[in-house]
């Protein structure tokens, strides 16, 4: 059997000492799992490693991990394919890189403390059922039809490799994070919740809420159970903007809707345009502009003159809104259709929902699971996703 | 000479806020003989906002982009990380449902266009990616006359060209993340590695959260500087936006001195070709590019 090295970021508190790397060597089938060689390394050299695991079979979520600086689970990545992913830029014999999870405090080895991050941003969301009027006298009855755009979310295993990955927590502990946040979908989405618009209202009100989320992907890559956390994110977004009207105090709805606008006028985008729209449509008599609109403004202005100063903005009338040119010809007009066609619709395909036709993958490697599976998990089915 | 001829989508913000970036890409083609028709009457890709409002709106935009692209006969090119981003996503909703695809069209048939899947010939590829898979390195290097040896570079990419993994298409080239470490090597830079190369600059939210988004920069900037980079290379303006124009404000936020330069990366390819650093509007960005200039002329010992 092949060799392989892991190259492992110990931690281990009692000792006194900091956290350090240390190499093993395991020698492993290749189809086995990076917590397989961890699980070997503490039966045949270490006992004193700790690595969290349970069914080891991308079910339970204990064994978040990140893996070439990548947030995953260990027991669903091949020892074989992590060590090609860590020979990639130079070839040759580099080690595979283990280390504990990142955004949240490593108790021992690559056990990492879920409960002061993951948990606590989860419970921030209110993550139960908050329905109308007394509860039925036996189950709540629902068109399955209608829970179908729920599946994604429900089908997290709370394993926390996105909370890892999450490059705007990295900057902002605060930020509520693409797991609680996916969870939240869960429940505005679910037919027989009440209170979608009060979450809605509540995560729009909170300045590290659903628009301080920088639509990286990180966490709709770290992700083993394809829930993209941030395609839930955006869905947050939509429906409290566009379903409910309402008004974030990050100012990322008028953001999104100048943006909207200044396409179906111009065609391109007007820099301009959208940075006086979105932070102060207040001053064409529309709305008024929230503080935070104004400070956001009169922060933005810096940079604005510095532009001015390298001639990076070609001319003053570049910071006046409304000289930028139109899209030529009747291209401009056909740009407008287009807008009122789409905007009567606003269909939205759900790939993880309906798939991608004229591919027909094997049944064991389709890329999603069936509705079915992800509402009622049954853990055999699940192995190995 | 190439017979490299392609459908060209420039995008918004280097026709705005980063003209030097369209002006470099038009010089920089033109010597390495790709001949770019420019799409004049595209429209915005929507930048990932237009999709947060109305997917279909979104699809219908870019269906309508590559349809013009398609009528050309050529494939198409752009020179934005969030455009690839931002396009590749409607085109992979676009290519998975017939019907889906069909009501698309319907909103383009009125101008006489239309979207086809798997039109022979058409891809949608970033700049860096035509540099790489189309163009070829070995007739990059045999076109550089001034290597930017001694330049030490720093690789932003920008989270769009290589996330999320499912819709790059790394299976049919799996190096994608790795290509601007090779465009560097092969123009005779020194590649650094420092944490930041394949995170997020923080420009969605720069005018939502503001600190979240100077700070993701500020932090990216100086594990660069602390890699000892001379300067960062993007295939993407609107991350460098975040770190030049705003690298003044991301000092402020994260309270330490910057001042590194961000190249576009047909800047950097420029400057390999022979071009003056005027030439490229290099004077154009907010963080001096005269350390870089001072390196390429050996004035800076390495
Ligand atoms: S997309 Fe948003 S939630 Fe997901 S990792 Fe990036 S910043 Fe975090
Ligand atoms: S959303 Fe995915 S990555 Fe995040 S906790 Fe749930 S299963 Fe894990
Ligand atoms: S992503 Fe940016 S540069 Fe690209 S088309 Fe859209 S607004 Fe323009
Ligand atoms: S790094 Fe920033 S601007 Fe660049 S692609 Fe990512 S989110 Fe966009
Ligand atoms: S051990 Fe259960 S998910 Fe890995």
């Amino acid at each position: 059997m092949p060799d392989y090295t892991l190259k492992v970021r110990r931690y281990q508190p009692e000792s006194g000492e900091g956290a350090y790397w240390q190499e093993f060597k395991v020698d492993l089938d290749p189809d086995l799992s990076v917590l397989d060689g961890l699980l070997q390394v503490r039966d045949r050299e270490d006992g004193s490693l700790v690595v969290r695991c349970s069914c080891r079979a991308a079910i339970c979520g204990s064994c978040g991990m990140k893996i070439n600086g990548r947030s995953t689970l260990g027991c669903k990545t091949q020892i074989a394919e992590a060590h090609e992913q860590a020979n990639r830029r130079n070839g040759g014999t580099e080690p595979i890189v283990v280390e504990p999870m990142a955004n949240m405090p490593v108790i021992k080895d690559l056990v990492t403390d879920m409960e002061s991050t993951h948990w606590t941003k989860i419970r921030r969301v209110t993550p139960w059922l908050l329905p109308e009027g007394d509860p039925p006298e036996r189950e709540y009855v629902v068109p399955p039809e209608s829970m179908i755009d729920i599946t994604q979310s429900m089908a997290c295993i709370q394993c926390g490799a996105c909370v890892s990955s999450c490059l705007s927590l990295e900057v902002d502990p605060e930020f509520i994070g693409p797991a609680a946040l996916a969870k939240a979908y869960r429940f505005v989405g679910d037919p027989r919740d009440a209170e979608a618009r009060g979450r809605l209202y509540d995560l729009a009100q909170d300045p590290h809420g659903i628009y301080d989320c920088t639509h990286c992907f990180s966490c709709v890559d770290a992700c083993p159970k394809d829930v993209a956390p941030m395609d839930q994110i955006m869905r947050l977004r939509r429906i409290a903007g566009d379903d409910h009207d309402i008004d974030d105090v990050n100012n990322g709805r008028r953001h999104e809707s100048a943006f909207t606008k200044i396409i179906e006028k111009k065609g391109t985008l007007d820099e301009s345009l959208l940075l006086q729209e979105s932070y102060a449509q207040g001053v064409k008599g529309k709305l008024i502009p929230t503080p935070g609109a104004i400070k956001g403004l009169v922060g933005s202005l810096p940079t604005a003159v510095r532009g001015l100063r390298t001639g990076k903005m070609r001319s003053l009338a570049k910071l006046i809104p409304g000289v930028h040119e139109k899209l030529p010809g009747d291209a401009q007009e056909h740009v407008q259709r287009i807008y009122t066609h789409a905007e009567e619709h606003r269909e939205e395909l759900n790939l993880y929902i309906s798939g991608e036709e004229e591919l027909e993958p094997e049944p064991d490697e389709a890329e999603t699971p069936t509705p079915e599976a992800a509402i009622e998990p049954e853990p055999d089915e699940e192995g190995g996703r | 000479m190439s017979d490299l001829k392609l459908a060209y989508w420039p995008g918004c913000v280097s026709r705005g806020f980063t003209p030097e970036l369209h002006g470099s890409m038009a010089q920089v083609a033109e010597r390495l003989g790709i001949e770019l028709v420019t799409l004049d009457r595209a429209n915005c890709c929507g930048a990932g906002v237009i999709a947060e409002h109305n997917t279909e709106l979104a699809d219908t935009l870019n269906a309508r982009t590559f349809a013009l692209a398609q009528s050309t006969g050529l494939a198409m090119m752009n020179i934005c990380s969030t455009c690839q981003g931002a396009q590749s996503e409607c085109q992979q909703r676009l290519d998975a449902d017939s019907a889906y695809r069909a009501h698309i069209n319907e909103a383009l048939a009125e101008e006489g266009l239309e979207y086809a899947k798997d039109k022979p010939g058409f891809e949608n590829k970033n700049f860096l990616w035509v540099l790489v898979e189309d163009y070829g390195l070995d007739q990059l290097k045999a076109k550089v006359t001034r290597p930017v040896a001694g330049l030490r570079v720093g690789p932003f990419y920008g989270c769009y060209i290589i996330r999320p993994r499912h819709r790059i298409g790394y299976e049919d080239h799996p190096e994608r993340d790795l290509y601007l470490e090779r465009v560097i090597e092969t123009l005779g830079g020194e590649v650094v590695e420092y944490d930041g190369a394949r995170k997020c600059c923080g420009f969605p939210v720069i005018t939502m959260n503001r600190e979240t988004s100077l700070r993701q920069a500020g932090t990216h900037i100086g594990d660069a500087l602390d890699a000892g980079a001379d300067c960062l290379v993007t295939p993407c303006p609107l991350c460098h936006l975040n770190l030049d124009m705003q690298q003044p404000e991301a000092e402020k936020i994260t309270g330490r001195e910057l001042g590194l330069a961000v190249l576009h990366l047909p800047q950097l390819v420029g400057l390999a070709l022979g071009f003056e650093p005027a030439d490229l509007g290099m004077g154009k960005h907010i963080a001096s590019t005269e350390w870089v200039e001072a390196r390429l002329a050996g004035g800076v010992p390495v």
